[in-house]
């Protein structure tokens, strides 16, 4: 048994131990602290040359890191909390994203930000949101979110191998998350299929039963998979679960099988639900050839998240939330 | 070391392209936008005479000057500004987003000075002697990420030399109403050593520029370049908005005639029309070159 956390160290080990273009620049992560999340831990007492902790400065962390990339290296920025990250999207948008093609795949931009995204931890406004829908939609920028189906670590390692900018989301409440084990536990009857290589596509589901298609990604896939095990137990509702781990380039085309029998839909993230990834994925569903499609979407609802648990549960999305949408979806 | 002639040759470049760039903008025969150089070529000349073939430049929005100063074909950059694909990069960049070589530019003012800092940054990791110069203007300096970068450079001791035009304008806003305190005092505050140059002269401004170039080479550590300087043209195309008096007397300073009195009129005269036949040889293969042909258009992600 692993945690996500462990995995995602483990694969910057690996990446920065194959190749010595590999760099990590953030805030805090060096040791002893090692990042405020710790995915960083160790790194700097083992590669000292090539763990650099910064000033605070986002905007100019991420222009240093292209500027690397630009000329040889492997640069992996941390931001210390995706709420952060507005404060880099000039260098995201206008630098990062278009160099390759704006210079006519004269250069290459091979780097990484990671960063965590998400609440349910009473960190108020600032430090809870899931910012990345303002990041999809970019030409030429990657967006990938960890989750506990594949290896985070590994999904890592292809995003610091790729030479491409990408944008690496890691939810805050995966890092302790155990890796699913297919066979184990709930997913006992589960078949898992992988659909995809280096940013995969995992198709959850039990057999040709299903009632309804839920898409999601990255720490949202813990809720549904609760979801979808207790309306089993209780309803007896099977469902295909896709959980992404690219959300930009969107390519939704492996669930056209599933979505032309289940005719229902609902994506699930915990982002703003308006104008969000469910947003695109629920337009593109309806743009294709699939006739008679019933799609909604979960999100959080549209205000800043506050600091009181309370509040933050009525505004984040919640397993019951996914379970009552369902329900109601099916005729129950 | 380029000769007089050289220098004066190459200033003449700059001023001759511009011209005909914004003609060519005028008649309507391209459309778009573009920021002429003209006034300030002794700066970029100056400077590119004192760098390696190796070293890194990363220039602005106002880039052309920088590009032919550094020895870029005239002719790609014609053809990138018509948006041929024999352009430099294939027609995608346009005036502001070029790229050749070790010379880069894109069009938003202080980010690029990050990425030039992490650039110098690379090169000092992989133990290589080049430098990079960054290019920025007095209005660059309203923007907080021009400050981060210093704090870096100095901070990881990182061999780039930021080069300031104070052309006095940020647009259409003088500098009275865009800057507090003074420049080389911001820089200073970061540690950074500065040179300034107050002059047109390319020969003073190339030997200036000498010591900020050597300084960062030899020591690897950031220095900045202020060059006081006025640009004669508008900030784009149409939008001119200062004294004509002011532009007319900074205009007797022109740094071209300056370079061409320690010519003798012979030589001056020959390189003058060769220069024009240059430029007019470039501006006309460009033309003639096919249009981009948009069916190409593939996905830049998978």
């Amino acid at each position: 048994m692993t945690t996500v956390l462990h995995q995602l160290t483990t694969g910057l080990i690996r990446s920065m131990e194959k190749d010595n273009s590999v760099y990590l620049i953030g805030e805090d992560i060096l040791d002893p602290y090692g990042g405020a999340f710790k995915v960083t831990k160790g790194l700097s007492g083992r590669f000292p040359e090539r763990v650099w902790t910064t000033p605070i400065s986002e905007a100019s962390i991420v222009g240093l890191a292209i500027g690397m990339a630009m000329r040889g290296l492997r640069p992996v920025v941390e931001i210390m909390f995706g709420d952060f990250l507005t404060l880099t999207m000039d260098q995201i948008i206008n630098h990062a994203s278009k160099f390759r093609w704006v210079y006519n795949n004269q250069v290459k931009v091979p780097m990484v930000v990671r960063t965590p995204m998400g609440g349910h931890r009473g960190y108020g406004p600032t430090h809870s949101q899931c910012l990345e829908k303002l990041f999809l939609g970019i030409p030429g920028l990657r967006v990938v979110a960890a989750n506990t189906v594949g290896d985070p670590g590994l999904l890592l390692e292809n995003a610091i191998f790729d030479d491409d900018p990408v944008l690496f989301i890691e939810h805050k409440l995966l890092y302790p998350c155990q890796l699913v084990e297919p066979g184990k536990a709930e997913f006992q009857d589960w078949n898992i299929e992988k659909i995809g290589d280096m940013y995969p596509t995992y198709w959850i589901n039990i057999n040709n039963k299903s009632k309804v298609t839920i898409a999601t990604y990255g720490y949202n896939f813990e809720l549904v998979r609760q979801a979808a095990h207790e309306l089993l137990i209780e309803e007896e509702i099977y469902s295909d679960i896709y959980l992404f781990s690219q959300l930009n380039p969107t390519s939704l085309s492996v669930m056209s099988e599933s979505l032309r029998k289940t005719k229902k839909l609902v994506t699930v993230e915990e982002g703003t639900v308006t104008m969000g990834w469910g947003s695109e994925v629920a337009a593109r569903v309806s743009e294709s050839d699939q006739k008679n499609l019933k799609i909604i979407r979960i999100g959080a609802k549209d205000y800043p998240i506050a600091n009181s648990r309370i509040l933050e549960d009525q505004i984040l999305p919640s397993k019951n939330e996914i379970k009552m949408t369902i329900k109601k979806m099916v005729g129950l | 070391m380029s000769t007089d002639l050289e220098l004066f040759k190459k200033m003449l470049l700059i001023r001759k392209f511009e011209e005909r760039l914004l003609n060519e903008f005028s008649s309507g025969k391209l459309v778009g936008t573009t920021h002429a150089y003209i006034g300030q070529e002794a700066n970029a000349v100056g400077i590119l005479d004192n760098l390696d073939k190796e070293d890194i430049i990363f220039s602005n929005h106002r880039c052309h000057g920088h590009f032919l100063a550094y020895g870029g074909d005239p002719y790609l950059l014609a053809a990138e500004i018509m948006g041929k694909p024999t352009g430099l990069v294939g027609g995608r960049g346009g005036s502001q987003h070029i790229q050749w070589r070790n010379f880069y530019s894109n069009g938003i003012q202080g980010g690029i000075v990050p990425i030039g800092v992490g650039m110098a940054f690379a090169e000092k990791q992989l133990r290589s002697d080049r430098i990079v110069v960054v290019f920025m203007g007095d209005g660059t300096l309203g923007q907080g990420i021009v400050y981060e970068s210093f704090n870096f450079a100095s901070l990881w001791k990182i061999p780039v030399l930021f080069v300031i035009e104070n052309n006095l304008y940020a647009q259409t806003t003088p500098i009275e109403k865009s800057l507090a305190g003074r420049i080389n005092d911001r820089v200073k505050a970061f540690g950074i050593h500065v040179w300034e140059c107050n002059t047109t002269d390319v020969l003073e401004i190339r030997e200036e520029s000498s010591r900020a170039v050597n300084y960062v080479r030899a020591i690897k550590q950031p220095a900045c370049l202020i060059l006081n300087t006025y640009r004669f043209s508008a900030h784009s195309k149409g939008d001119e908005f200062r004294d004509p008096a002011e532009i007319s007397r900074y205009m007797e300073l022109d740094p071209i005639p300056l370079q061409k009195k320690k010519l003798n009129e012979v030589e001056a005269t020959q390189a003058e029309l060769e220069i024009i036949s240059i430029v007019n040889i470039a501006f006309n293969r460009a033309e003639s070159d096919l249009p981009t042909d948009n069916s190409k258009l593939t996905p830049i992600l998978l």
